[in-house]
């Protein structure tokens, strides 16, 4: 009876994470950002609001124009 | 292929790109899905002015500008470079970014072929040429 407890409570445990995570990583997807690959191969990735805003102030524009 | 053929060519094979212009380094539009000129031509000003101060954020970084995407709550922007030709694209929010920055690399270098077509080198066939076999023992 008490290993079916334990058993119950791991798998909620582990339940509960997994779904944090998932959770998390949706999140961080929806957050606005901007990435910017270059010939050698690295990246920056700019997603502090004072950093990329200037950059999605002209997406934005991008948008409103294209749509 | 022109421009316009391979902008066609982007919309078959990418369900995602919702628009898209091609242009060059000054602003210069080269084609556009968007019907209305001055709004291409917008783009391509805002494109290029967005990848000017893209290109300011770079490090240490040796290398040029390859490309960027802005992910924002309505819509993500593209904007790709092959030498001195650029695409600029709208897509979906949360669009398969990869796929994405293929086929929008696939359409700049379907108009690099029109551009730079490659000239085939003319093999001209050596005339057969018979030497005779002296056999060493004869």
């Amino acid at each position: 009876m008490r290993s079916r407890n334990v058993l119950t409570g791991m798998l909620l445990g582990a339940g509960s994470l997994a779904g944090t995570l998932l959770f998390r990583r949706r999140l961080a997807r929806r957050r606005e950002r901007v990435d910017v690959y270059f010939g050698d191969g690295s990246m920056v990735s700019l997603a502090k609001p004072g950093e990329a805003e200037p950059l999605l102030r002209r997406a934005r524009r991008i948008l409103e124009l294209a749509s | 292929m022109d421009a316009a053929a391979a902008l066609e060519r982007l919309r078959e094979i990418s369900s995602q790109v919702r628009t898209a212009v091609i242009f060059e380094r000054g602003g210069k539009v080269v084609g556009s899905t968007l019907a209305d000129e001055q709004r291409a031509k917008g783009v391509a000003g805002e494109a290029e002015a967005l990848l000017n101060e893209a290109e300011q954020r770079r490090d240490d970084a040796t290398g040029e500008f390859a490309q960027l995407e802005v992910a924002l709550q309505a819509g993500s922007v593209f904007v790709v470079r092959d030498g001195d030709r650029l695409i600029a694209a709208t897509t979906q929010p949360e669009p398969t970014v990869g796929l994405v920055f293929y086929d929008l690399k696939s359409c700049l270098r379907d108009l690099e072929t029109e551009a730079a077509p490659k000239q085939r080198a003319t093999a001209k066939r050596k005339p057969a040429t018979r030497t005779k076999k002296t056999d060493a023992k004869s």
